[in-house]
């Protein structure tokens, strides 16, 4: 079953790269993400046997980011093969430059993209510390080509950014596994399995210096990963200049399996009593993200980068939430989940904008509401549930984590974090408003004029795309089905979570929060 | 003993050798000689508990670090017509001295830490550790993507030296995991220096392109 789990979408990349037509890709891709789907639904149902010596096994932790991981990865794959439809001429003229460039072949991409979904499910399923390590290097490995699928100079760097800098932090990361490694050794000269279980039972026995390093080089490694300031600087260039369905994934599933291996580090050091240890490092370095955020997101003029900086700081607020323990562990796991919701539908949204528009940048769009009615209102509902507006899962997740600091005594980091969320609240509203409200075409007054060579792309223009060398969008409200179902499910799903949490997904959510210390 | 510490004294050389090059291509050959050096690690420093595990540990890496990357890598840079002198954020004599700093400063903290008892040489923290400052240090001062990469071809040897050195008893699985995934990872990385010199030779060529009806 959950050797199933893993190779079903690692052998469907595999097939993927091999495959000769473009139809037959992207059933595979939908087919896969089904399958994968109802896999990690069933688990919900039965747990899954251990396998490989309890290396891969199925626990609460694992089972929450799986099937957020899943889940969003059957919904973003409906709006790729739409996407895939619009974009199947591979060469396309730059928006902001203006020269040509090409795609990557679709084989690459959806291959890829099926890799990445393997390597995310092996993160969840890792028991292994040594194994948590591969998978999430390979997380990255197989996302870099999906950012760098339009190609230009501009993906290029953030390609090479990502790679490199989550690299580096992924290798100290490896260090931190090794120095678990001697932690872990016996002075009788034998070594407990780096099996979290194993680590747990016998935490008393670890050798604490060893440990307290090893957990705090995991935070930069991981941290990296994950994208906590001041160690995210990969993270808005690749999340602007991947396409929007890659970003989606990036910010609503990628970071969070960086977020898992760090709970397992946690856990390990709230069983061996170190619990306040590395709870004061999550304290830290989620007021850091919350506040870098917020400063980012204050006059930020590419709509992708503000929501890349959002991730940046609600992932501040996931590393507050397990910081604060207890409640507040119970707060971030239910607020992982609220934020990968919201924020993929936002990504998919923008996806939507920079199709239409054709540009990434906030003054320059204008009139949403007019151009694309459905975008434009499910914009204005994702800008409310991403800001934690009642009565969207994110108010309810936002307020569990600000009471656990009210009542854990940590009075000052409750009023900083509110006083800078009330900075992001008035950062975005006027970001997303003017965005959306406004007379559609005024902004082509304000525009510098382009060079006569840019007038005549070679391609034709994508069919909710511009009007051979016009600036102003189309009027019509022919809006994809593709475009707005996913996005506008995942608005729902938040909106449900907001209104009522089920049982069961609350006793997950205890479980965890149970293992990662504090007081409940 | 003996073997080991000139291992690792060859591994300082290589990289204080780093540190001061500026000829790309004496670079790539450096790395890859450090790599074969390596190699031969795990045999040495476990000697009197030599097993299959180690022997095949040590024939991948040398086969890894020792033929493929440099192989791929003078590809990529040949392809890639960039063997001029690099002109580096910091220079090399400075590089150097900072170089000679960050081994004291490895040897100094080291000295902190509670070292397992059976390790093969007292001098495996240090050296490890100062690798990871030189490649870190590597990757932050050189502006070329290929010395980047060998930077962080440094840095992974760092972390494979305290591996292999002093915590020895990793499964073969993870060890076959982690030499996979630099692999990749320099393979990718590969193939993104192909394309930064494609996109930046021949960007003024694809836009001629534009002018056709």
């Amino acid at each position: 079953m959950i050797f199933a789990l893993v190779i079903l979408p690692l052998l469907a990349g595999l097939a993927a790269f091999a495959l000769p037509s473009s139809a037959m890709r992207r059933s595979l891709l939908v087919g896969t993400a089904l399958a994968h789907a109802a896999l990690a639904a069933t688990c919900w149902k039965w747990t899954p046997a251990p396998a490989l010596g309890g290396w891969l096994a199925l626990d609460a932790a694992g089972l929450l980011f799986l099937s957020i991981t899943s889940g969003l990865f059957l919904v973003v794959s409906f709006y790729v093969i739409g996407y895939l439809g619009q974009e199947a001429n591979r060469r396309a003229t730059d928006m902001e430059e203006g020269f040509l460039f090409d795609n990557a072949p679709e084989a690459v991409f959806i291959g890829c993209l099926l890799l990445f979904l393997a390597a995310m499910t092996l993160v969840t399923v890792s028991q292994h510390f040594g194994l948590i390590w591969v998978a999430i290097e390979a997380t990255t490995l197989a996302s870099a080509p999906l950012i760098y699928f339009h190609r230009h100079h501009r993906s290029l760097e953030a390609t090479w950014k990502y790679l490199l800098i989550c690299s580096v932090g992924i290798a100290l990361a490896l260090l931190a596994n090794f120095f678990l490694g001697v932690a872990a050794t016996q002075a009788n000269n034998g070594i407990f399995p780096m099996v979290l279980s194993e680590l747990v039972t016998h935490a008393q026995a670890l050798q604490m210096p060893w440990l307290k390093v090893a957990c705090l080089l995991f935070f930069v490694g991981y941290g990296t990963k994950m994208g906590l300031a001041p160690l995210h600087t990969w993270l808005p260039d690749a999340h602007s200049e991947a396409p929007s369905a890659v970003s989606a994934l990036l910010s609503g599933a990628v970071l969070n399996c960086a977020f898992l291996g760090l709970i397992r580090v946690q856990q390990v050091c709230v069983a061996a009593g170190l619990g306040d240890f590395g709870r004061d490092v999550w304290l830290a370095l989620g007021l850091v993200s919350v506040v870098v955020g917020a400063v980012f997101i204050l006059g930020q003029t590419d709509y992708k980068r503000l929501l890349a900086y959002s991730s940046v700081e609600h992932m501040g607020l996931l590393a507050l939430g397990v910081g604060l323990g207890g409640a507040g562990a119970f707060g971030a796991m239910l607020h992982a989940v609220n934020h990968s919701l919201a924020k993929v539908m936002l990504f998919l949204l923008s996806g939507n904008i920079l199709a239409r528009y054709q540009t990434k940048n906030i003054t320059q769009v204008r009139g949403l509401l007019k151009v694309a009615p459905v975008t434009g209102l499910l914009w204005i509902v994702g800008f409310l549930a991403i800001t934690g507006t009642p009565p969207f899962g994110l108010f309810l997740s936002k307020f569990i984590i600000l009471k656990a600091a009210f009542d854990t005594g940590h009075v000052w980091i409750a009023i900083i974090v509110l006083a800078f969320l009330a900075v992001i609240f008035i950062g975005m509203t006027t970001a997303f408003f003017a965005m959306a409200q406004g007379e559609p075409g005024k902004q082509t007054a304000g525009l510098p004029s382009r060079s006569p060579l840019d007038k005549e792309p070679v391609s034709p223009p994508t069919p909710a795309g511009l009007r051979r060398g016009s600036l102003r969008p189309r009027f019509a409200s022919d809006e994809d089905w593709w475009q707005i179902a996913p996005p506008a499910l995942l608005g729902l799903l938040v909106l449900w979570l907001g209104l009522a949490v089920p049982g069961k997904l609350s006793d997950v959510l205890h479980q965890i929060a149970a293992t990662l210390g504090g007081t409940p | 003993m003996l073997t080991t510490n000139f291992i690792l004294v060859l591994v300082v050389l290589t990289n204080l050798k780093l540190l001061g090059s500026s000829r790309l291509g004496a670079s790539i050959r450096v790395v890859a000689a450090q790599g074969v050096v390596l190699g031969f690690l795990p045999i040495l420093a476990h000697w009197h508990e030599l097993s299959l595990h180690f022997a095949l540990l040590a024939a991948g890496t040398i086969a890894i670090k020792g033929i493929v990357f440099p192989w791929f890598l003078f590809r990529a840079v040949r392809e890639a017509e960039v063997i001029r002198e690099i002109e580096p954020y910091v220079g090399y004599v400075a590089s150097l001295v900072l170089g000679v700093l960050a081994l004291g400063v490895s040897f100094w903290m080291c000295m902190r830490l509670p070292m397992p008892e059976n390790i093969a040489s007292p001098w495996l923290a240090p050296v490890a550790l100062f690798s990871i400052f030189a490649g870190l240090f590597l990757i932050v001062s050189r502006k070329r993507a290929v010395n980047q990469v060998l930077g962080f071809l440094v840095l992974e040897n760092g972390i494979y030296t305290f591996g292999v050195g002093v915590a020895a008893r990793t499964p073969l699985l993870v060890e076959v995991g982690v030499l996979l995934d630099v692999f990749v990872a320099v393979f990718v990385m590969g193939i993104t220096i192909f394309h930064i010199n494609r996109e930046f030779d021949h960007i003024d060529v694809d836009r001629l392109s534009a002018l056709k009806d």
